[in-house]
């Protein structure tokens, strides 16, 4: 293998199939990333919200979905809701690609579930008492005083389960859904060059994951430990003014 | 008038007994000190009387209505009955004058300037009133406990529930705390305190409570309590802690 040739492909490739990697590939890439993230956050909390109920029986289901999704691999599930899940649910006609984002929405709402919930638990029982013994309700002392709590927990672990999910999705690559890897083995299957392609599209991945990663840390600072901001308080004519209107 | 009253309380934790059956009454303006070596209960004891800890057998009645009861809402009795936790439990993501005026405005339906003038009565009352617009994270402990208990005091309670406020703080910073409370007893409140402040249960309370071994094992004035103690539990107690 001549190595030398490797910068000189990488230009080549990109000039004739830029618009494959660049245009179908990310494309692809960041829409599903999009719906799997914003349907798994969602589904998520409302897993979360369940696995907190009193109900013995949701509690067990719900404990059920997540330890399975957990524990199987991914590639198992996409298998399962490619080939089984349409035969089964024939009336639902769907296209492969949504059936695909439907299985990464499933298995990603498991582990945010996980993520909403540690946080939500992560915040001190303290907290609960005090809001409690003032005579809140339990659903007032969640929205009120545990919930904005726990969104400091949840934020950057939310983050890192997003730059996760943009990863997973080249996992749609094994139906040729047209996602970036997909765009990867295309110009593999054309051009003969294996190397050169793979070098593209894991840069074009860093590119997407890097600034993300970034983004998660300056969140982790902002709200990990150095504590609370001040916000700016309404001053006393704003109130007065409130009080008349 | 009767403002606590249980009966034959019965708490545990699995197979730990804290609680073996516990009357008690406290009276309205009455201030009782609870003191007894640790895991004796006196906490527990204290945690039942608004139901942050549930009894498994017996009754608590709270101005003369049963609170143990299936259908009874806890959360309206809560509003008048003040805690002050030995961990402070100041609400961190809020400003000291939002952590006094939260409750009051959800629960009372107090108007914005309404709760923020009752706030800065009460932080100055406790010396805060400069910290007024800081958040909590920038107290210390002792000004932390001296928030709490003013939040506990914005929802006008009937009652004041102590649980060790001074333990979790400095040594420095106990005696403005307990400047506070007791500056609050003056004035008529109804106040149960659990505390290891020997000296200040003293100085303070009408009535004071031995607990050790999940029950009131004696109770007394505190000249009498201090003075002449007759259960030999107490009289080891008191000889290892004065």
């Amino acid at each position: 293998m001549d190595f030398s040739l490797i910068i000189p492909n990488i230009i080549k490739l990109l000039g004739k199939y830029w618009q494959l990697f660049l245009i179908e590939g990310v494309k692809n890439t960041l829409i599903l990333t999009a719906i799997s993230v914003a349907m798994g956050t969602v589904l998520g909390t409302v897993v979360a919200m369940l696995k907190m109920s009193r109900f013995k029986l949701v509690r067990f289901l719900v404990t059920l979905y997540v330890e399975v999704i957990r524990g199987t691999p991914i590639l198992l599930q996409l298998y399962v809701f490619y080939f089984v899940i349409p035969q089964v649910l024939k009336f639902l006609d769907m296209p492969p690609f949504m059936w695909v984002a439907v299985a990464l929405c499933v298995n990603s709402a498991a582990y945010v579930s996980e993520v909403i919930r540690s946080g939500i638990q992560a915040v001190d029982k303290g907290q609960t008492e005090a809001a409690r013994s003032l005579g809140l309700s339990s659903g007032q002392t969640m929205m009120k005083i545990v919930l904005p709590q726990a969104v400091r927990n949840i934020l950057p672990a939310l983050g890192n389960e997003f730059i996760m999910m943009l990863k997973e999705t080249s996992l749609a690559s094994t139906f040729f859904l047209g996602d970036l890897m997909t765009s990867c083995l295309m110009v593999k299957g054309a051009t003969y060059l294996t190397l050169e392609p793979m070098i593209i599209v894991a840069l074009i991945y860093l590119c997407m994951t890097y600034p993300l990663s970034k983004l998660v840390e300056y969140f982790e600072k902002r709200m990990g430990g150095a504590g609370y901001r001040k916000k700016k308080k309404k001053n006393l004519k704003e109130i007065k003014a409130e009080v008349q209107a | 008038m009767e403002m606590i009253k249980t009966v034959d309380l019965h708490k545990s934790f699995g197979k730990l007994k804290v609680l073996t059956g516990v009357n008690e009454t406290i009276h309205k303006g009455e201030v009782v000190s609870i003191i007894g070596p640790s895991g004796g209960g006196k906490s527990t004891f204290l945690r039942c009387l608004n139901l942050l800890e549930t009894p498994e057998k017996g009754h608590i009645y709270f101005e003369g209505e049963e609170i143990t009861g299936k259908k009874v809402d806890i959360d309206k009795h809560r509003q008048k009955m003040g805690m002050v936790f030995q961990q402070f439990n100041v609400f961190p993501h809020l400003s000291v004058c939002d952590n006094i005026t939260l409750a009051p405005k959800l629960l009372k339906g107090k108007s914005e300037a309404e709760a923020v003038e009752m706030a800065k009565e009460l932080l100055n009352r406790v010396g805060l009133l400069e910290k007024m617009d800081e958040m909590p994270g920038t107290l210390s402990g002792g000004q932390k406990q001296r928030l709490a208990i003013v939040r506990a005091l914005a929802m006008e309670p009937d009652v004041m529930l102590f649980d060790e406020p001074t333990s979790a703080l400095d040594p420095e910073m106990v005696g403005e705390v307990l400047e506070v409370i007791k500056g609050l007893v003056k004035t008529g409140m109804t106040s149960v305190i659990v505390t290891h402040e020997m000296g200040f249960a003293r100085e303070v309370s009408d009535r004071v409570l031995f607990i050790a071994e999940g029950n009131i094992l004696e109770s007394g004035s505190p000249d009498v309590f201090f003075t002449n103690p007759t259960h030999p539990r107490l009289q080891d107690f008191l000889r290892k802690v004065l």
